[in-house]
């Protein structure tokens, strides 16, 4: 191979690099300008935590319509007894899947629209967008709810976790040119959790929801690594295999 | 046991004498010159590819409802509740997208080492219908989880049909079967996407690989190893660099199907939606036709097609000229073999004009990439603050890449009819081998 077309090859390899590099860019502004939101699917007490929020807070109104109670015990550790004590308050059975109690009918009149469901939740938004959704709450005197959200701007549900988290409220700075300044929460009167108790609260029900967007993460975490080991051993075979056969071609 | 074995192939020869000939002819005495490199991987890999899709997807369709009202949920049936339902729908979900990886870097073979040039242009125009029907395919293929940016994508997609003048809506109505996609649509596209196409396809692969294997496989020297020297250890009349396809290049094979099994397994098993590339958050809500998705943008192996249908001005009232740009932009690569008269066909005894050029088409084409799926939208403001003019910049770019993608295959045409070109000489064997 001459100089110059080593040289056009590396001019090609580095453009092709500087592409690949561009496509990382833009996936790591996804979620742009939120907190990471910190869930840990391995962490299964967190977890646990996550589903007992979720069945205390949540599904009064949303359900997770995807997702059987028989199968959040599995997952999570919990025996059958533990799950119908403590998570189920909707009546099911066992083996039925998570479904709010609350009428369609009734939602309408009380939110203006159906609180939706949360299976995919996660998967639709974000683990980040949630975190940071449930974090953003404050006191809005000029909202019909009572209620506004700095991330969901007139959302339609009235914050939930208010006993634990106290009210916040939004101050804005005096913006330049017309603009809006920066957006500050704060908290007014503090609740049954302090700060740091809370955000542990919402990162537990943000894993717990990240988990009912695709309880296969499970598994796929479990096997992924024996499968990728196998691999790498029967790639290994083959390329030995592939030495062996081919000492013909060089003696050839 | 070794005996039953072969009276059992007695028994088969005597009624199929015709069997083992074709089994030598195809795999024990199809001669493939040796020195086959990194870019002959692609070909067998699309065929593990295709096997993936086509077992996966019977797997699928045992338990997928084609149906507007039920599509969606027996996606998340298959997700939960299906015993390893997960895994075969990201193998299948993986396997679309490493199907288009594997297929573009099948075809950016060809161009390179020449292999569209004569005696293999019939080669050529059967793979670039393999790709044809492969865009078609998969297309309907992502309408079926029946998600919202399925929905959309097939909105804008089909709508695209509605720019041909006098016909256009009516040939929209008569492709969905509905003034919106709804469940006619989705079943006709459940029917063709897991039976009409996958024939077609199949078909095309057999007859791909029958003419390829009655011309011989091209190699990184293009030089035809058939007019070269005769007589190897396997044969006195086979080409002296050719060696037996089976078993050299099958075990070859067998390592890069090792490699790419370990990339599917990485990305199946802990990032089954690649950040949103190989499977769309918006896809995770149902298809709603009264909700649209914040950007809608087709999914990345369609993006640098999208991307000329949008850069394309409307003019004369009509958005036809983009549509017509995207179809051209795909058919011009069925000319190749006319476009590109240069006899030599290895890029390495090619011009420096003909390296810059390709240099100048991948970029483009990748910079299509980037407009298709709004990576430029992002990277423009991030990259130059949020006061510049985002589509007047991104519109510039795009345009100049479309320019710059069918502008290769201009400047290649001229470059190769005039005599432009200043070739090295070919040697009369081929080089190097591992």
């Amino acid at each position: 191979m001459t100089k110059r077309q080593g040289l056009l090859r590396h001019i090609f390899l580095a453009a092709l690099v500087c592409a690949l590099g561009f496509a990382g860019t833009v996936q790591a502004a996804e979620g742009e300008g939120l907190p990471s939101a910190g869930t840990n699917l391995r962490d299964q007490a967190s977890l646990q935590r996550g589903a007992r929020l979720f069945f205390n807070y949540c599904v009064g109104c949303h359900s997770l319509k995807y997702v059987r109670y028989s199968r959040v015990g599995e997952d999570l550790g919990l025996t059958e007894d533990e799950v119908m004590k403590n998570l189920n308050f909707t009546g099911a059975k066992y083996g039925e899947t998570v479904v709010s109690s609350m009428p369609a009918d009734l939602a309408q009149t009380w939110f203006g629209k159906d609180p939706p469901d949360l299976s995919l939740e996660v998967s639709a938004k974000g683990a980040d967008w949630v975190n940071a959704y449930l974090n953003s709450f404050y006191l809005d005197p000029n909202s019909p709810i009572g209620w506004n959200n700095t991330v969901l701007p007139n959302a339609a549900m009235p914050f939930p976790l208010w006993e634990l988290q106290g009210l916040q409220t939004l101050t804005v700075a005096p913006g330049e040119n017309g603009k809006p300044g920066e957006q500050k929460l704060e908290l007014g009167q503090p609740g049954k959790m302090t700060p740091a108790q809370f955000q542990q609260a919402t990162r537990d029900l943000t894993n717990f929801l990240e988990y009912a967007s695709e309880p296969a993460a499970l598994q796929r975490h479990q096997y992924g690594i024996w499968v990728l080991l196998f691999l790498a051993f029967f790639t290994l075979l083959a390329y030995a295999l592939k030495r062996e056969y081919w000492k013909d071609v060089h003696e050839a | 046991m070794a005996n039953v074995w072969s009276n059992v192939g007695n028994w088969v020869t005597e009624r199929a004498p015709g069997m083992m000939p074709m089994y030598r002819k195809h795999m024990t005495e199809y001669y493939a010159p040796k020195n086959f490199n990194l870019w002959y991987y692609f070909g067998s890999l699309a065929l593990v590819v295709l096997i993936n899709q086509i077992i996966t997807g019977i797997f699928l369709t045992m338990n997928y409802n084609p149906s507007a009202a039920g599509a969606f949920d027996s996606v998340q049936y298959i997700m939960r509740d299906v015993e390893w339902g997960w895994l075969i729908r990201y193998m299948h979900s993986t396997g679309a997208s490493l199907f288009f990886v594997v297929v573009f870097l099948h075809m950016f073979r060809g161009i390179i080492y020449g292999s569209f040039k004569r005696p293999r242009e019939l080669v050529w125009l059967l793979g670039m219908l393999i790709f044809l029907v492969l865009m078609a395919e998969a297309f309907m293929g992502y309408v079926l989880p029946w998600g919202n940016m399925s929905f959309w994508g097939a909105k804008v997609i089909i709508s695209l049909f509605g720019t041909i003048p006098v016909i256009g809506t009516h040939l929209v109505e008569w492709i969905m079967g509905d003034f919106l996609p709804a469940d006619a649509t989705l079943n006709r596209f459940f029917a063709l996407h897991v039976i009409a196409l996958p024939i077609v396809l199949l078909l095309l692969v057999v007859l791909h690989l029958a003419a390829l294997h009655e011309v011989g496989s091209n190699n990184p020297d293009g030089v035809d190893v058939k007019h070269g020297p005769k007589g190897n250890r396997w044969s006195p009349l086979a080409p002296a660099d050719g060696i037996p396809f089976h078993p050299y290049y099958t075990v070859k094979d067998l390592v890069g199907v090792g490699f790419l099994l370990l990339i599917a397994a990485f990305i199946i098993f802990f990032a089954p939606t690649l950040g949103g590339w190989f499977l769309e958050h918006d896809n995770s809500i149902m298809a709603n036709n009264l909700v649209t998705p914040e950007q809608i943008k087709p999914v990345w192996y369609f993006s640098p097609f999208y991307a000329i249908v949008r850069m394309v001005p409307s003019f004369m009232d009509t958005a036809v000229w983009g549509v017509i740009a995207m179809f051209a932009s795909i058919f011009v690569l069925f000319a190749m073999p006319w476009l590109d008269s240069t006899p030599v066909k290895s890029i390495r005894y090619r011009g420096r004009g003909y390296k810059i050029a390709l240099t100048v088409f991948v970029l483009a084409f990748l910079g299509l990439c980037a407009v298709g799926t709004d990576t430029t939208a992002e990277v423009i403001p991030a990259w130059f603050g949020s006061d510049v003019d985002v589509t007047f910049w991104e519109n510039l770019f795009g345009r100049l890449m479309t320019l710059l993608y069918f502008g290769f295959f201009v400047f290649l045409w001229a470059y190769t009819h005039f005599g432009w070109e200043t070739t090295k000489p070919v040697p009369d064997r081929v080089t190097t081998h591992d």
